[in-house]
């Protein structure tokens, strides 16, 4: 396990490198998910000030 | 042959329908691949027989930099459809292809410096290869920053679709770079027209890498093309319909 975390001596390249790329995978998932939330609210929000104003 | 399947392409309440179903199918699979990728890089793979364990970095590095150049190419492949055709469809696909390619342009770079500053002794160089693929974070910067500046989602989709087309000249630019001009970076050893030159115990994980992104960026722009659909659609009916109220 010690030696696996050492990465032959290059872990302190290897483990940012991989933080950094898996970080900007979960955020773009969490980026597209808020971002359809948010279109869904404001679709909702627009239906809802048409069917006040018909 | 017909072209209807074309028009259907242009129907936002279809393409929304369409997106919601495909993107389990794109992003379940993005996930194993990558889950499978990560574990036979890490483990798997042996250690290289210059770099050490070093050369690890590939897995992360390499799908990061192939995902900065796809998603441009179709980011400027869907602006030219929706410049020339008109379609809205279209530039509701370039427009949701940004934010994915800047961010995955800056782990290229941030994993690339990674591992230059081990194998070639600095983070950075003003190497060819280097400062093309910096030219593309910032093509991708500006394609948001143009369409954040107008308020008028018609008039930001032309301008920023023109800027992604002439944009596109880098891609060539950036893929043969280590071939034209003497670079620090190494040439390519996968994707290229010969056999590739890695065993394949090296060679399957980061395909697998490779694939898994290309589909995790599928699916993430699928969710963002709904997102940019609703924005855009004023036709109450349907949204009615797409929200489920």
């Amino acid at each position: 396990m010690k030696e696996f975390l050492d990465m032959g001596g290059y872990a302190a390249f290897v483990w940012p490198a991989y933080a950094v790329t898996l970080a900007v995978i979960a955020l773009n998932i969490y980026w597209a998910r808020r971002e359809l939330e948010q279109a869904r609210a404001a679709a909702r929000r627009r239906l809802a000030t048409q069917e006040r104003g018909s | 042959m017909t072209w209807t399947w074309f028009h259907r392409l242009g129907s936002p309440p279809y393409v929304y329908g369409l997106a919601q179903r495909l993107t389990p199918w794109l992003g379940w699979p993005a996930a194993l691949l990558i889950a499978g990728g990560l574990w036979g890089g890490l483990l798997l793979a042996p250690p290289d027989y210059q770099q050490g364990d070093g050369y690890r970095i590939i897995y992360v590095h390499a799908p990061s930099a192939w995902m900065s150049l796809m998603v441009y190419t179709t980011m400027a492949a869907a602006a030219a459809v929706g410049l020339i055709w008109r379609i809205k469809v279209a530039h509701a696909v370039a427009a949701s292809c940004a934010a994915i390619g800047a961010s995955f342009t800056f782990a290229a770079l941030v994993t690339g410096a990674l591992w230059g500053q081990p194998m070639w002794g600095t983070y950075w160089q003003w190497d060819p290869r280097l400062t093309s693929e910096l030219i593309l974070l910032f093509l991708y910067l500006g394609y948001i920053g143009l369409r954040a500046g107008l308020e008028d989602t018609q008039r930001a989709d032309r301008a920023s679709a023109v800027l992604a087309v002439v944009g596109v000249i880098n891609v060539p630019i950036i893929h043969y770079s280590v071939t034209w001009w003497n670079s620090l970076h190494q040439a390519p050893s996968v994707m290229r027209l010969a056999k590739p030159t890695l065993p394949p115990s090296m060679l399957v994980p980061l395909m697998m890498m490779l694939l898994g992104f290309t589909l995790l960026f599928g699916a993430l722009l699928l969710v963002r093309l709904r997102a940019q659909i609703l924005a855009r659609e004023r036709s109450s009916a349907w949204i009615r319909e797409a929200l489920g109220t």
